[in-house]
C-alpha cells in the first residue's frame, strides 16, 4: 500500500534531514518548534502490463476520439512526436515510455498499412538530442528503421520552410508549427506527463511551435499570472497552449494525443534513502548514505556529475491515457495529481529548497547558474496548487554549489546571457524588453541550435521569466553553499551554511521564522490550503 | 629642494626589476635647474601624475629602446600642472622635440606640425631626453621645480581644479589614440584595458568619433568597470568575456577554436602586455586596426592572425594636431574632454614625495585598490 505525501513537524527528535545540494546532499537539523518537512508520497504502483494497457488506451479512446486504429489508412501522412530529452528526470530506465508506445502506434499503422510515417522529436527549443539519446528514448528497432532513411527528425523552429503559419487566437497570439505535423493527415503525440504542466494542448502548441509562436505565452506577464503553472487551472501558460490547441483543432489539424504517467520511483535501490524518511533509515540507508558522501567528497565536480548523469530512475508507468486532447489530459493530470499532491496547511516565512543535479534542461549537461535559478524559483517554487509555500515578501533558501560553468555546447547563448545581461539587470521585464530579441534572432545562436546541440539563443531568458512570479513573490533569495560570486551575479546573497541562511533570512522575516523544508526530489505538489 | 631622482646603476636597475621595489629611485636634495636659454621658464609643480610608463621605469621594467633619449640623472614626472613665477597654472606638453632643443632647421615631422614623431630626441642644446621627466636638464614633475620652454606650456582654464589639470597629458594620450585610427564605415570598437588611459580613450571616442557604433570596453576590476559605463562604453567586459562581447555586438560566428570571424574594427590596447596585445588582435575583424595606446614592451605574441586578416597595427605617441579633428591640438581636445566628462575625478589619491614607495605601490595596483590615477602633490614642497 502507498503512502500519501506527509507534513513532519520538527521537534527535538527529529533527525537531521537530507538536503539535496547538486551532485550531493547534506544532512541539515531544522529549528524545533517552528520547521515542517513536506514530503512526498510513495511511489504509485505500476502498471502490471504496461504494454497491454497501452494497447487498450489506443484502442478506447477518451473523449470524442475514433480508435487510433479508425484514424489510419493507406496512402495518408502520419507524424508521430514525441517528448525530448527534459522527460523524465532522471531519465529512466529503458524500455522507455515514447518507446513502448510508439513501437504499439507502429505497429497499428503497419497493420493499417500506412507506409508515410514521420517520427518527430518536440524540441520546442530545446537542444536537439544526440544519436544515443534519442536510442534510449524510442528504442534501437524504432530508431534503426527510421533514422537512416531520414524519417526520424527533431522539429527545427528555426527552419522558415519546415514552419506553416495556422493563424492568430482570439487574443492575438501566432500559432505556426511544425509543417510536417501540420500537414500531416494526423499527429500522434506521444507524451512522458512528469509534472501537472506537461500534455495537454501544451505538446504540440508549444513542442513543435516557433519562437514567433512561443513567445506569447513564454514572457514574463504569462509567467507571472501563472500560478502557478504547475496548476493547469491558473496558468496563463495553459490557457494560451489551450487557445492555439483550440485553433489548431479548428484549423483542421488533427491530434490524437497519448499521455503516459510515471511513479515518482526516481532513484535506483542502492540510493533508496533519497527517498525515505530520515527517522525510518535503516542501517543500511545509513550507511549508504555515508559511503555516498564520503566517496562524492573524493571526486572532481566534473567526476560527480557524470556519476549523477549516469542516474537512471526506476520509474514506473502508471496511467496511459489516448484520444482527445482535452479528456487525455483531463485524466492524466487526476492521475499526476493522484502520484504527487500532498495537503500543506498555510504558508511559512521560509521555504528550503536542497536543488539536485538535475533539471528539465541540463540532462548530460552541467546544471549551470541560470538553471540553478530555474530549478529552484521556477520549478520547485511552483510546484504548488492554491499558494506557494512560502509567505508573499518570504524568503527562499536554495541549496546547491552553482558553479560559475557552462556546457559550451548546450548552454552557448546561456553565457553570455549571464556575462552581458544579468551584469546589467536581473529585472525579468527589463531582460525582456532591452535582450530578448537580440539574442532571440542572433544568427551564431540560430546555426548552433539547427545544426549542433545548442538550445536556442532565447532559451536562457525562458528559464529566467520561469522565476518571474517567484521573483515578485519573494523577499529575498540566499543560495547555501554556491560559488558566491556567481551568486551575486544572480542578484541572490550567498551563505555558507544553512544555519547562516537563516540567520540572513531573520533580517526580512523576522527572528523565529516558520520554515518549510520541500524534501524533493521525487517530485511532489504542494496543495496549500 | 627636494627631488626624486633616477640613477644610472645596473645594479639598481637589476634589483628594482628583481625585487619588484623602486630601486632606482632615491629621494634627495638638489637645486633645482637652470633654464638653458631664454624662452625656458622654472615653474613649479603643483601635482605630477605617475604614469605607466613611469613605472616601467622605476621598477626595471622599461624597454632599453629608451636608453638613447634619456640622461641621467633624471626627474620623472611628465604629467604636470605647474605655477609659473606668475603665479599663473600651467600644464606641459612634455615632448623634448627640435623647437624645444633648439634644432634648426627642424626635423621633416617637426615641420610638418608632428612633434611627437621628432627625430632629434638626443640633438640640441639640451641632453638626450624622450620628454620631460626623462631629460637632467629640465628636471620633471616629481620635484619643488623644474624647467619648461614656452612653448611647451598651455594654460590651465580659469576654475579648472588642479586635479583636472594633471590629466590634460594622460587624456590628450588617448584623445591621439582614439583619432589614430582612420575613421571609415560605423563600426564597433573594444578598448582593452581601463586604467587611466583606457578609460580617456572610451570617452575620448564616444566625443570625437562619430563612425564608432559600439564601444566594448574590458576592465578587471568593479570600479574601472562602473567608469568605463560613465564615461562611453556601451559594453563592460571582463578579459576572458571580451570575445564573447566582441561576438555579440558584431553578429561574428564562432569556429571551433573559438576565433571569431569577423570582429572590432578597431581596436584599442591600452595595456600594452602580451596579453592584451593578443586578445586586441583575436577580436579584431579583418582590416581592422589595432592601435597601441598604452606602452608595450617586448611582448611574445601569435602574428598569424596580423598577417592573414591584414590588420594594421598602429602605435599611438603623444599628442599633435588632430587631422581627423580639424587640426585641434590633442591638448586643446584633452582639456574640451576633460571638461565635458568631469575627468578630474579620475585622480584617485595623492602622496608627498617622502611617501614615494607608498605612492608608487599604489599606482602600481591603482586598478586592484579602485583607484585611476595616483598623483604626487607638491603644493606645499620648498621651492628651493
Amino acid at each position: 500500500m502507498t503512502r500519501p505525501g506527509f507534513v513532519l513537524e520538527v521537534d527535538r527528535s527529529t533527525p537531521p534531514i537530507l538536503t539535496w545540494h547538486g551532485e550531493g546532499f547534506r544532512l541539515e537539523s531544522l529549528p524545533a518548534g517552528r520547521s515542517r518537512v513536506i514530503y512526498p508520497p510513495e511511489p504509485l504502483e505500476s502498471l502490471k502490463d504496461p504494454d497491454a494497457t497501452i494497447r487498450r488506451a489506443l484502442e478506447s479512446p477518451l473523449g470524442d476520439s475514433k480508435p487510433l486504429r479508425e484514424l489510419l489508412f493507406p496512402g495518408m501522412r502520419l507524424t508521430i512526436a514525441f517528448d525530448d530529452i527534459s522527460l523524465p528526470l532522471p531519465p529512466m530506465r529503458r524500455p522507455d515510455n515514447r518507446q513502448r508506445v510508439i513501437e504499439a502506434v507502429l505497429d497499428i499503422a503497419a497493420a493499417a498499412g500506412v507506409d508515410d510515417v514521420v517520427l518527430i522529436c518536440a524540441l520546442a527549443l530545446h537542444r536537439r538530442m544526440t544519436e544515443s539519446e534519442l536510442r534510449h528514448a524510442v528504442g534501437d528497432r524504432v530508431y534503426d528503421s527510421f533514422a537512416p532513411i531520414g524519417r526520424l527528425l527533431q522539429h527545427d523552429a528555426e527552419d522558415p520552410a519546415g514552419l506553416v503559419h495556422i493563424g492568430v487566437t482570439e487574443h492575438g497570439e501566432d500559432v505556426e508549427i511544425n509543417r510536417r505535423a501540420a500537414e500531416s493527415d494526423l499527429i500522434v503525440y506521444v507524451n512522458i506527463n512528469l509534472v501537472a504542466m506537461d500534455g495537454g494542448h501544451k505538446s504540440v502548441a508549444t513542442g513543435l511551435a516557433s519562437y514567433r509562436s512561443l513567445r506569447h505565452h513564454h514572457n514574463v506577464r504569462t509567467m507571472r499570472h501563472s500560478r502557478s503553472f504547475m496548476d493547469p487551472e491558473h496558468s496563463a501558460l495553459h490557457s494560451s497552449n489551450w487557445r492555439m490547441g483550440r485553433l489548431l483543432a479548428a484549423s483542421g489539424v488533427k491530434i490524437f494525443q497519448i499521455e503516459t504517467t510515471l511513479n515518482n520511483d526516481a532513484f535506483p535501490p542502492q540510493m533508496a534513502f533519497l527517498q525515505k524518511r530520515e527517522w525510518e533509515w535503516n542501517p543500511r540507508d545509513r550507511a549508504s548514505y555515508a559511503a555516498s558522501t564520503r566517496g562524492l567528497s573524493l571526486l572532481t565536480p566534473r567526476l560527480a556529475r557524470s556519476l549523477f548523469q549516469s542516474i537512471k530512475a526506476p520509474h514506473a508507468m502508471t496511467s496511459v491515457q489516448a484520444g482527445e486532447v482535452e479528456a487525455v489530459h483531463a485524466e492524466t493530470t487526476r492521475m499526476v495529481h493522484r502520484q504527487q499532491l500532498v495537503e500543506v496547511q498555510g504558508q511559512t516565512d521560509v521555504a528550503i529548497f536542497g536543488l539536485p543535479h538535475i533539471c528539465p534542461y541540463n540532462v548530460n549537461s552541467i546544471m549551470n547558474p541560470i538553471l540553478v535559478m530555474c530549478m529552484g524559483l521556477g520549478y520547485l517554487f511552483n510546484l504548488y496548487r492554491g499558494r506557494p509555500i512560502v509567505r508573499e515578501g518570504g524568503v527562499a533558501i536554495l541549496s546547491h554549489p552553482t558553479p560559475w560553468a557552462f556546457h559550451p555546447v548546450h548552454h552557448p547563448s546561456y553565457i553570455d546571457f549571464f556575462e552581458e545581461v544579468l551584469s546589467e539587470t536581473t529585472d525579468p521585464v527589463a531582460i525582456e524588453n532591452t535582450y530578448e530579441e537580440r539574442y532571440a534572432t542572433d544568427e551564431w545562436y540560430r546555426h548552433l541550435y539547427r545544426t549542433g546541440h545548442a538550445y536556442h539563443g532565447v532559451h536562457p531568458f525562458y528559464m529566467w521569466y520561469w522565476g518571474a512570479h517567484a521573483l515578485e513573490h519573494l523577499g529575498r533569495v540566499i543560495i547555501v553553499g554556491g560559488d558566491r560570486k556567481a551568486v551575486r551575479r544572480l542578484g541572490f546573497s550567498p551563505a555558507s551554511t544553512l544555519a547562516d541562511a537563516l540567520e540572513m533570512a531573520s533580517d526580512v522575516v523576522g527572528d523565529e521564522p516558520t520554515i518549510s523544508h520541500f524534501h524533493c526530489p521525487p517530485i511532489m505538489i504542494a496543495d496549500v490550503k | 629642494m627636494r627631488a626624486l631622482q633616477v640613477d644610472r646603476s645596473v645594479t639598481r636597475f637589476a634589483t628594482a626589476r628583481l625585487s619588484s621595489r623602486p630601486a632606482v629611485l632615491r629621494l634627495t636634495e638638489t637645486e633645482p635647474p637652470a633654464p638653458p636659454g631664454p624662452d625656458w621658464v622654472t615653474i613649479r609643480p603643483l601635482l605630477s601624475g605617475i604614469c605607466g610608463s613611469d613605472l616601467a621605469t622605476v621598477y626595471g621594467r622599461a624597454s632599453r629602446w629608451f636608453e638613447p633619449y634619456v640622461s641621467f640623472p633624471f626627474t620623472p614626472g611628465h604629467e604636470i600642472v605647474a605655477e609659473t613665477a606668475t603665479g599663473e597654472r600651467v600644464v606641459v606638453e612634455p615632448v623634448l622635440h627640435c623647437t624645444i632643443r633648439g634644432v634648426d632647421p627642424v626635423c621633416s615631422s617637426c615641420a610638418a606640425g608632428r612633434t611627437n614623431r621628432c627625430e632629434n630626441l638626443a640633438a640640441g642644446h639640451i641632453a638626450a631626453g624622450l620628454q620631460t621627466g626623462y631629460c637632467n636638464q629640465t628636471g620633471g614633475g616629481w620635484s619643488g621645480a623644474l624647467v619648461a620652454h614656452r612653448k611647451q606650456l598651455h594654460y590651465v582654464p580659469a576654475g579648472w581644479s588642479d586635479e583636472a589639470a594633471v590629466l590634460v597629458e594622460p587624456v590628450a594620450c588617448s584623445v591621439h589614440a582614439a583619432l589614430s585610427a582612420p575613421p571609415g564605415e560605423p563600426r564597433v570598437a573594444a578598448v582593452v584595458g581601463a586604467g587611466t588611459i583606457g578609460l580617456a580613450t572610451i570617452a575620448a571616442i564616444r566625443s570625437f568619433r562619430e563612425d564608432v557604433t559600439t564601444v566594448i570596453a574590458v576592465a578587471k576590476h568593479p570600479d574601472q568597470r562602473r567608469l568605463a559605463r560613465q564615461l562611453g562604453a556601451d559594453v563592460v567586459a571582463e578579459p576572458d568575456e571580451l570575445r564573447r562581447a566582441v561576438r555579440r555586438a558584431t553578429g561574428s560566428w564562432v569556429l571551433d577554436s573559438g576565433q571569431l570571424t569577423g570582429g572590432a574594427g578597431v581596436v584599442f590596447d591600452c595595456v600594452g602586455t602580451s596579453e592584451s596585445l593578443s586578445s586586441s588582435t583575436a577580436v579584431a575583424a579583418p582590416g581592422a586596426t589595432v592601435v597601441l595606446a598604452g606602452m608595450p614592451g617586448r611582448v611574445n605574441i601569435d602574428l598569424t592572425a596580423l598577417w592573414q586578416r591584414e590588420l594594421r597595427l598602429a602605435g599611438a605617441y603623444a599628442y599633435g594636431p588632430e587631422p581627423v579633428a580639424g587640426d585641434r591640438h590633442s591638448f586643446d581636445l584633452a582639456m574640451q574632454l576633460i571638461s565635458e566628462h568631469d575627468m578630474g575625478r579620475l585622480v584617485s589619491a595623492l602622496y608627498p614625495l617622502e611617501r614615494h614607495s607608498e605612492a608608487l605601490d599604489h599606482a602600481s595596483h591603482a586598478g586592484a585598490r579602485g583607484a585611476t590615477k595616483v598623483a604626487f602633490d607638491l603644493r606645499h614642497e620648498k621651492r628651493r
